[in-house]
């Protein structure tokens, strides 16, 4: 499984992209066949030109020497008209396919974007954010090319086969099968070219993926990248991997390159070939020299759309490719899926705080490596504070994201007020549980905007109100626009306390019955941590709040103490007790006491 | 499209392959043109004749011709295809480089999808444009000159009328141009938002999941693809009228030579044979003249393609130039770290905010640790980013030994100074590698001795031990070893001066203690700035300084400044101990 994600060859089931790639024009369908149409007339208005040309010189000069001004004049009126009409339909055509592109390329996106979201938190682990921006970028965009291209190469490589093999055959029938039948070896070269082209632009889009990787990588850590003077290692290991996608590149440009060499050589060879068996049988007398003379010069248009045909093949396949890494990565199920019959959770007494979380004989081992965590039980009582300590390591954060969701347990289950977690819908479990992590991470937008994550629909008065509930006012207001301070554009002034700040504020925001903090506190300095506790008190009143933190202070305020070690829980009891006794936590509480001097 | 010019030192390599290319390409057209010739020929001369050599002859000619038509196809690809990936695998290889080097207050500017968007889809726009509209720009063109020749020689009236729209075309094309480039550059620059948001998005995904908001990134995301679209669109309305009008306008012209020419032919002027060759010739030149349409907006995404290449790639260091000029007279050659009067200002903070840091001053000696404190968002971590120069201080001096870092080359500044950062990053390597980060040439020996005292011996408990993958494509680390990891890099290889921010935030007091003691044996010995949040960390340096409201306020051992400042007791014990101290 390591392996697939390694090689970023994440498998797809058979048809899946050309399934995808219907699903995708299929809302569409309609204005697909209006771009036919519109090619169709656009072409029709075209091939008039040559047949007024015809009539002008048949008809026209007659009667112009007659006097008769009137077929001349319809002449010019005709052709004028054609000129707009073929102008016009053009502007259409270029219109509806662009709309019919662009709509199934934005629903292409968002599914690609949707689809990640819902993806458990183990996937993007490992998948890498660089890989997916790679699907969402360049593999777009090669599906994008097909689709502003193809369809109209396309169309017209038919019509105009269709066309002049129809001709061909009524002008003579076996001069048109023998044309047809040259059609075959072309066939074959097509398919040769396809599976030879499709090796390589799976190569190439893995290749650019490891080049966005690593190109992200490099950017987001540009700060360790200079101090520990990375830059000629990485341009090293860069230029390989750009090397990689320069020696596909190149091999896709080549692959192409045999292939117009092949059809074109295939097409003058059997060009040549029937001209001379023609001439043949105009010598025994079996052909006239006009029908020759004619499918002769059919026949060279019948070959006409071989290098349109390439290049169509080329963004046909360079986007089959990336349909297929597309619809990998779609294929993927979430490992923590959203119930299809969601139980909803019991009513919440307005004087019962919190709800009730219980670990039901939960194991849990992650993927890629050894058990994490060994069974056990555990309830943790609505309306108390736990606090959960234990050397790093110990598996503290893990058993945090059982309770938050964000994996769920190899075997047993975690219940809320008694409905398990994998039955309650997301949305619900999500308004109820609340998880803050020590990664404190801000999005683009206001320092506003990031604190509302918690609730959207929160008035700046409530926004306000938690952020000065945790000490978080102070330094939001001294920020050059207070709470409507860009954090990107001044993202690295905020400091990493300050972070985590915002990110609690964030949390106290969403208003959860279950509030999970996991190490919500290690970046802040003694004051604002001491602000924060002071705050907790009345922030976890009146809710389940399950807390991880190395510093004991924190600890003080809760009612029970877990403290773990190896994935299990050794001790257990409140504060008090814990202190009083001999055990892990009492020598814990005299470390910290003394480091605190 | 004058930016186009730009790219010649990319492509001036295959100058000499792009030249024959077009040479291949021109001829390679004429001989589509022969071939119809030599069939006309054979079936009107030697068939017609029923001459049997004649046909075997014809026979051989038509297949050498299709043979060498065939070879020119392929040798105009031979010739570009290697030489055109090589173009923009060097462009982004440049690209990549130029952004490495530059410094961390573009890189706070520049959001990274943006810069992806440019290494990525805007450098195959490039490629895309040399391999095949730059050709054909040039062929087109020739073709299309020559027929002209051509047709006023037939009819030089005619030819004129046909020449008629050429004035309105080209109008028609700059305004085309001008436009276009507009929306062309708007698209390009919201591809490159729509791979932030996305990169946003994963980075972010824990709080995303953990506040159940992906509806609103959706939403978010849904509403810039659809300004994407908008765009595309506009693009697509504007690329339609155009070709709307190079059909129209020059088949109108055809129309009006036709309707002479028919005149010309009724009063006897002009034969009816002449005046069909010559709407032949005309209407030959059509593809030429429509594909304009194409090329040009092909060649508008490229020229724009070009400015956002060259946006970054013009993006210069600043401090570069400004290192020889702000050399000062060569102080006493006194020992240690010393900060004089440094001033910092963020190059994008409005004009009336007051600077960061103003006039901090700060001497640590040989072999001491200073500890640094301050209140949250006092610019303690601005402080640091000064030393090693990912910030370049807006005034004062900072030596390293009495040598003033701006004299001194950034790589040998880097390798004298090592920082273990608040948020600890770990590459795509192993953990050794990411180790030995910190000190290129070191052994297996000091990895293990920077391994211990950062107490990350979990290493060795890993899979395969300091061998396993980590970092974002390899195992997840929690934030506890992430930060020993960092901080065993930072200490390995015993450097001169080290930089410390807040470094064991995240580990618990067990740990804490641990890593504090390995510690002082590495600090004993170098020079060290320690940003610090509590006492724990403070006791690990020989003197304490305060950094308050930009200034270092404060420079004493911990216990001296508990005693003075009453900032700095508050800050080492919480306010509300300092009322208990007051009581």
């Amino acid at each position: 499984m390591t392996d697939l994600f390694d090689r970023d060859v994440l498998p797809a089931p058979k048809g899946a992209s050309l399934a995808l790639l219907r699903s995708l024009l299929a809302p569409v369908r309609g204005r697909v066949r209006l771009t036919a149409l519109l090619l169709l007339l656009q072409q029709a208005a075209v091939q008039a030109g040559p047949l007024l040309v015809a009539y002008a010189i048949d008809r026209a000069v007659p009667a112009l020497r007659r006097g008769d001004y009137g077929p001349l004049a319809a002449v010019g009126v005709g052709y004028a008209l054609c000129a707009v009409a073929s102008g016009l339909l053009q502007l259409a055509f270029v219109r509806v396919s662009s709309r019919v592109g662009q709509d199934a390329l934005f629903e292409l996106r968002g599914r690609i974007f949707r689809h990640a979201q819902s993806l458990s938190v183990d996937f993007h682990e490992r998948y890498t954010s660089g890989r997916l921006i790679s699907r969402a970028t360049t593999d777009v965009e090669a599906i994008r090319e097909l689709l502003n291209d193809g369809l109209q190469e396309l169309v017209g490589i038919v019509l105009s086969v269709l066309y002049v093999s129809a001709t061909l055959l009524l002008l003579d029938w076996s001069t048109g099968t023998a044309a047809l039948l040259s059609l075959a070896p072309l066939c074959l070269l097509v398919r040769s070219y396809r599976r030879r082209a499709m090796a390589v632009f799976r190569r190439r889009s893995t290749a650019i993926a490891a080049v966005i990787v690593k190109f992200t990588e490099t950017m987001n850590g540009i700060r360790p990248v200079q101090v520990f003077r990375r830059e000629r290692a990485n341009d090293a290991h860069f230029d390989e991997l750009n090397h990689r996608h320069r020696q596909a590149n190149g091999d896709a440009m080549l692959e192409m390159a045999r292939y117009v060499v092949g059809s074109r050589l295939t097409a003058n060879v059997a060009l040549a070939a029937i001209v001379m068996w023609g001439a043949y049988r105009v010598a025994s007398g079996s052909l006239a020299l006009g029908v020759l003379a004619a499918s002769v010069l059919y026949l060279r248009r019948l070959y006409d759309p071989i290098d349109r045909l390439g290049m169509f093949l080329n963004s046909y396949q360079s986007a089959a490719a990336s349909l297929e890494k597309i619809a990998g990565l779609l294929a993927q199920r979430p490992t923590v899926p959203e119930p299809t019959a969601p139980v909803p959770l019991p009513a919440r007494p307005a004087d019962r705080p919190g709800r009730e979380a219980v670990f039901e004989g939960v194991s849990f081992g992650y993927r890629t490596g050894g058990e994490v965590l060994p069974r056990f039980d555990l309830t943790l009582r609505a309306g108390r504070t736990v606090a959960i300590v234990g050397a790093t390591g110990a598996g503290k954060s893990t058993l945090a994201k059982l309770l938050a969701r964000f994996y769920d347990p190899t075997h047993g289950r975690v219940l809320l007020d008694g409905v398990p977690l994998g039955e309650i819908a997301g949305s619900q479990l999500r308004r109820e549980v609340v998880m803050v992590t020590q990664e404190a991470f801000l999005f683009s937008g206001t320092v506003a905007e990031n604190i509302a994550i918690g609730r959207p629909d929160a008035t700046r008065e409530e926004i306000e109100r938690a952020a000065k509930a945790i000490g978080a006012h102070d330094f939001i207001t001294a920020l050059p626009e207070g709470y409507d301070t860009d954090v990107r554009k001044r993202g690295g002034r905020i400091s990493a306390g300050q972070r985590q700040l915002v990110s609690f504020a964030r949390a106290l925001l969403a208003d959860p019955a279950v509030l999970v903090l996991d190490e919500a506190t290690s970046s802040l300095d003694i004051p604002g941590e001491k602000a924060v506790q002071r705050a907790m008190h009345t922030v976890l009143r009146g809710r389940t709040a399950v807390v991880i933190a190395h510093r004991l202070s924190t600890v003080e305020i809760a009612d029970r103490v877990l403290v773990m070690a190896d994935g299990r829980v050794v001790e257990d009891g409140t504060p008090a007790e814990l202190v009083a006794g001999d055990g892990r936590f009492a020598d814990l509480h005299r470390a910290w006491r003394e480091s605190l001097v | 499209m004058r930016s186009l010019v730009r790219l010649w030192p990319y492509v001036r390599p295959l100058r000499g392959r792009l030249a024959v290319a077009a040479c291949v390409a021109v001829v390679a057209s004429c001989m589509s043109l022969v071939i119809p010739l030599a069939l006309k020929w054979i079936v009107d001369g030697p068939v017609a004749d029923r001459d049997p050599a004649g046909v075997w002859l014809g026979g051989v000619v038509l297949l050498v011709l299709g043979c060498a038509e065939a070879a020119l196809f392929g040798v105009r690809r031979l010739l570009l295809a290697r030489p055109l990936a090589r173009v923009e695998a060097d462009m982004r290889a440049a690209l990549y480089r130029h952004l490495q080097r530059l410094p961390v207050s573009f890189h706070d500017r520049w959001p990274s999808g943006q810069l992806l968007s440019r290494a990525t889809g805007d450098l195959s726009l490039i490629r895309i444009f040399l391999s095949f509209p730059l050709v054909f720009l040039l062929v087109n063109a020739v073709t299309i000159a020559v027929g002209f020749v051509v047709l006023i020689q037939q009819q030089w009236m005619l030819g004129l009328v046909l020449l008629a729209p050429v004035v309105p075309m080209i109008a028609v094309c700059s305004v085309f141009e001008e436009r276009y480039s507009r929306k062309a550059r708007t698209a390009q620059d919201q591809v490159g938002d729509l791979t932030t948001l996305m990169e946003e998005s994963v980075l972010g995904i824990r709080i995303i999941k953990g506040f159940g908001r992906h509806r609103g990134q959706e939403g978010a995301f849904a509403a810039l693809a659809g300004r994407l679209r908008a765009t595309e669109m506009d693009k697509a309305g504007l690329l339609g009228a155009l070709w709307a009008l190079i059909i129209t306008l020059p088949e109108l012209a055809v129309g009006a030579a036709l309707v002479l020419g028919v005149r010309q032919v009724a009063d006897g002027a002009l034969s009816a044979g002449t005046l069909v060759a010559f709407l032949s010739t005309a209407l030959a030149l059509r593809w030429p003249v429509e594909s304009i349409g194409f090329l040009l907006a092909v060649t508008n995404d490229a020229a724009t393609a070009t400015d956002r290449f060259f946006e970054v790639m013009d993006a210069r260091d600043p401090a570069a130039s400004r290192a020889v000029a702000s050399r000062a007279p060569a102080a006493a050659r006194e020992g240690g770290l010393r900060l004089e009067g440094v001033e910092f200002r963020y190059p994008d903070a409005p004009a009336d905010a007051p600077p960061v840091l103003r006039g901090v001053d700060l001497h640590i000696r040989t072999g001491e640790t200073m500890a640094l404190v301050g209140t949250t968002g006092s610019g303690k971590t601005t402080l640091t980013a000064l030393i090693p120069r990912l910030h370049e201080a807006t005034a004062g001096r900072i030596t390293l030994d009495g040598a003033e870092i701006t004299a001194l080359p950034r790589e040998r500044l880097r390798e004298l100074v090592s920082v273990a950062f608040e948020e600890p990053t770990l590459f795509s390597a192993t953990a050794g590698e990411n180790v030995l980060m910190g000190a290129a040439d070191a052994r297996e020996a000091e990895l293990l001795r920077a391994l211990a005292v950062a107490q990350a011996d979990f290493v060795h408990a890993l899979p395969e031990g300091h061998r396993t993958q980590v970092g974002e494509q390899g195992l997840s680390l929690s934030g506890g070893q992430r930060q020993r990891l960092a901080l065993a890099r930072a200490v390995i290889g015993s450097p001169r001066f080290l930089v410390l921010d807040d470094p064991l935030s995240a580990l618990d007091v067990h740990t804490e203690a641990l890593v504090e003691s390995a510690l002082r044996d590495v600090l004993a010995t170098t020079t060290a700035l320690v940003v610090a949040h509590r006492p724990s960390t403070v006791l690990l340096a020989d003197r304490v300084a305060l950094l308050s409201g930009g200034c270092i306020t404060a420079v004493g051992t911990h216990s001296e400044l508990l005693g003075s400042s009453r900032e700095y007791a508050s800050l080492m014990s919480g306010p509300e101990s300092e009322q208990e101290h007051r009581r």
